[in-house]
């Protein structure tokens, strides 16, 4: 590790502190797929930080907090008005209340700046954040803003649960819905407010839904989605801190939220149940299940066609007409069957062994079977069934295969007048 | 060419450029998605900036070109995926492109000539100074050059792609079974809104390109049903908006493209409580019509079915409304021959009670009232 100076330590509390705060709300934020709530009302802060300051005159955070409060707020309230009062829908609403809040706030910016006094303001550092000009003084009042902010996220956890997941549940039960609402607006906007300085207008939704999406895939519970949102703001916070001020000309914020974008992207690829790798997976092996279960069943027909001889050898070359499939295709489904024991591939071709004839009669009689039972009992035409018994032969399982044998009376062929064969392993007959 | 004739000049372009492509996007609900692109387009226009080494119009019209598309590409993904919903996967991916951008424009400071503060509010300003040279010659200031051609392109994918880009809009279903490929048009369109972004950049920045993507068309969809018009309209708030937007900086001494956007905001405000049909004053005089016509129709009703004449004292306590009231929709009843008054006491017509009986009252004044 690296020696931090003093500056570098402030700005690694800053960014970590409004990692956590924006982590934890965030979370309420992507569940009420509100996410880009936090984006408009990031935007609309700024009229509310200028007008905070034109008004006192004063950098301090309380009127540039209580400015971009009202701000905040102000912009939520157009936007419920702008769905509520006109055919425009909320994604309308959001890009309006944004984009026009924002071009008067940079308005009332760039006519302080060129006021006499307001020459030296900074105010444009909310714009992309200047981390590096935080001070300590910044960082308690960020402290004590987030304390508060957590404080009442706990507090409150039952009710906000409630917003996020089930609002009219919650108004069934007599919790002031409306009001919740405007609460939670009111910690996004004391989250934006607190994360203008370090990372600024543009980037604080990152702080909010990233690390709250990346959470999601890790649980399916709110309270550890939460704390594990708050961990992984905190995290990306410390770490852009780290490495902006390692190399020194990066800029902290937008490291922050590409650091967050990697563990997001880790999230979705690598989390467990969720994981698109391991989905990915799954689906292949289900895939390959099939591909296996295919050329075990067309061997037995091609054998059934021969005159019930299944375990003569059959050459690769025919085997790859019958579904089309190149040479390397078949190689890999055999070799595979191969060494499970199912089929014997030599010189002479592929032959089915003992094992693999047993595992074709399974899949033959499901097919077969299914077949028989939607022309029996769905009253489907006999040439309308093939296509749904292929599919039905690798997902119906053998004790469900044993019932519909059952259901249908053992019976002797399919609808095709073809023999249903049956393993020897299958349970007996109980006729 | 006047400064102040070229800025102004550039913004139009750039409203109407902007109020085309974002009508669609209005319309098809994917103002954000605009957004996103806007921001998004960034570490494109840096690419291409490296990789030429100098602010050449076409390579960044490709960069933001190809950086749009692909915007538009990882938020279907993330979405179809079904780990992140539509307004997360766009909440995640703008920030992540918009911050590689930024460290790009950072790390290469030295080789890239775009300052940080005109991506987010644009150098308008500008625009006289930065000229086009031909053979040596000035031709004129680039920004209104660029900006016009976007215009031009978008006015010919307009019109020239109008009939489809109404159909998959109003109705995707119909599109596609007529062979109209939306999802072909989609990535048009949002490669549209890519290079009208680009264009606009250097100009209005990032954010207020978002204004006059979504504000000018907004206001247009308050005042009009008709496509066309609405086109129309939104390039005209869209022109206005920059000519105001002039005026208003000048006066306050402001960012242009601040007060372009501002004054976007402002007639969208005048749209959104005056527009005839769907403003907030003609709803309120709606619901103030329905009420009337709902009292006049409670008041008829009754005294068909008391049989007898009522003292007004009576109907007030019956209807427990405010004198006044009761004397304005009495007086208005009367007016039209349905109740007659005598003395302190009211009784309904023949006339009121056939307007009772065939077909109530309230639906009468209605089928007037959208006649």
């Amino acid at each position: 590790m690296f020696e931090l100076s003093f500056t570098a330590r402030t700005v690694l509390a800053g960014a970590t502190l409004l990692g956590i705060v924006g982590g934890a709300l965030g979370s309420f934020a992507l569940l009420r797929r509100q996410s880009l709530l936090g984006d408009a009302l990031a935007h609309a802060a700024l009229p509310g930080v200028c007008l905070g300051y034109f008004l006192t005159g004063s950098k301090s955070p309380l009127p540039l907090f209580l400015g971009a409060l009202a701000a905040g707020i102000v912009g939520s309230l157009t936007i419920l008005a702008i769905v509520r009062y006109t055919r425009l829908k909320e994604d309308t609403a959001i890009g309006i209340v944004l984009s026009v809040f924002f071009g008067v706030g940079i308005v009332l910016l760039t006519h302080i700046q060129k006021l006499p006094s307001g020459n030296q303001s900074g105010l444009d550092k909310f714009l992309f954040g200047q981390a590096a000009t935080l001070m300590p003084r910044d960082v308690n009042a960020m402290a004590v803003l987030g304390g508060v902010v957590l404080v009442l996220v706990l507090l409150f956890f039952k009710e906000l649960r409630v917003l996020a997941f089930d609002p009219d549940f919650g108004a069934s039960l007599g919790f002031p819905m409306r009001r919740l609402e405007v609460f939670l607006t009111t910690l996004l906007v004391t989250v934006v407010v607190v994360g203008l300085q370090t990372v600024g207008v543009v980037l604080i939704v990152a702080t909010l839904i990233t690390p709250a999406a990346a959470a999601r895939q890790w649980t399916e519970r709110l309270g550890v989605m939460v704390l594990l949102s708050a961990a992984i703001g905190g995290f990306s916070g410390a770490a852009g801190a780290v490495i902006s001020a390692g190399w020194a000309r990066l800029p902290t914020g937008p490291v922050i939220v590409l650091v967050a974008s990697a563990i997001l992207l880790v999230s979705l690829l690598f989390a467990p149940q969720r994981g698109l790798l391991w989905a990915w997976l799954r689906e292949r092996a289900v895939a390959r299940r099939i591909r296996r279960e295919n050329l075990l069943k067309d061997l037995y027909r091609w054998g059934e066609q021969a005159g019930d001889r299944w375990q003569e050898p059959v050459s690769p070359p025919l085997v790859m007409g019958f579904r089309g499939q190149t040479r390397n295709q078949l190689a890999g489904v055999a070799r595979r069957l191969d060494r499970q024991g199912l089929v014997h591939w030599d010189d002479a071709g592929i032959r089915l062994t003992g094992e693999g004839l047993e595992r074709a009669r399974s899949i033959v009689r499901k097919h077969r079977l299914w077949e028989l039972y939607l022309t029996r009992r769905l009253d489907l035409r006999e040439d309308h069934v093939h296509r749904d018994a292929e599919a039905m032969e690798h997902a119906l399982s053998d004790a469900n295969a044993d019932r519909l044998d059952a259901l249908l009376g053992y019976p002797e062929a399919d609808p095709h007048g073809r023999v249903i064969p049956r393993p020897a392993t299958t349970s007996p007959r109980v006729a | 060419m006047s400064p102040s004739l070229t800025i102004i000049l550039v913004g139009s372009c750039v409203a109407a450029a902007c109020a085309l492509v974002g009508t669609f996007l209005v319309l098809r609900q994917m103002a954000l998605l605009g957004d996103a692109i806007s921001h998004a387009v960034l570490p494109g226009i840096v690419i291409a900036f490296l990789m030429t080494g100098e602010r050449a119009p076409l390579p960044m019209v490709l960069g933001a070109g190809a950086l749009g598309v692909l915007t538009v590409f990882l938020v279907e993904a993330f979405h179809r995926t079904r780990r992140l919903k539509e307004d997360a996967s766009i909440g995640v991916v703008f920030p992540a492109l918009f911050s590689l951008g930024v460290v790009l424009i950072t790390k290469y400071a030295g080789q890239v000539d775009l300052d940080l503060d005109c991506v987010l509010y644009g150098e308008i300003a500008y625009a006289p100074l930065d000229l086009l040279f031909f053979q040596e010659q000035s031709i004129g200031p680039k920004a209104l050059w660029v900006n016009g051609a976007v215009l031009l392109a978008n006015l010919l994918f307009v019109s020239l792609l109008y009939k489809e880009l109404k159909l998959t809009t109003f109705d995707t279903g119909l599109a596609a079974a007529l062979g109209f490929s939306p999802i072909v048009l989609h990535y048009v369109l949002m490669s549209m809104v890519s290079v009208t972004v680009v264009g606009a950049f250097e100009s209005v920045g990032a954010i207020l390109v978002v204004a006059m993507l979504v504000v000018p068309p907004a206001t247009a969809y308050l005042l009009t049903d008709r496509l066309l018009v609405m086109l129309a309209g939104a390039v005209g708030c869209g022109v206005l908006s920059s000519v105001f937007g002039y005026w208003l900086a000048y006066w306050l001494d402001a960012s242009i493209a601040g007060a372009m956007a501002t004054v976007s905001g402002i007639l969208f405000a005048i749209a959104f409580v005056a527009s005839p049909r769907y403003g907030l004053l003609a709803r309120l005089v709606r619901q103030r019509q329905l009420g009337r016509d709902m009292a006049e129709q409670l008041l008829l009703l009754h005294l068909q079915s008391g049989g007898t004449p009522q003292s007004v004292e009576q109907l007030a306590q019956r209807f427990s409304w405010r004198r006044q009231r009761l004397e304005a929709v009495i007086a208005r009843v009367g007016n039209r021959g349905w109740v007659q008054r005598t003395n302190g006491s009211v009784a309904i017509t023949p006339l009121g009670e056939r307007a009772v009986e065939e077909r109530g009252v309230a639906p009468l004044r209605h089928q007037e009232a959208t006649a």
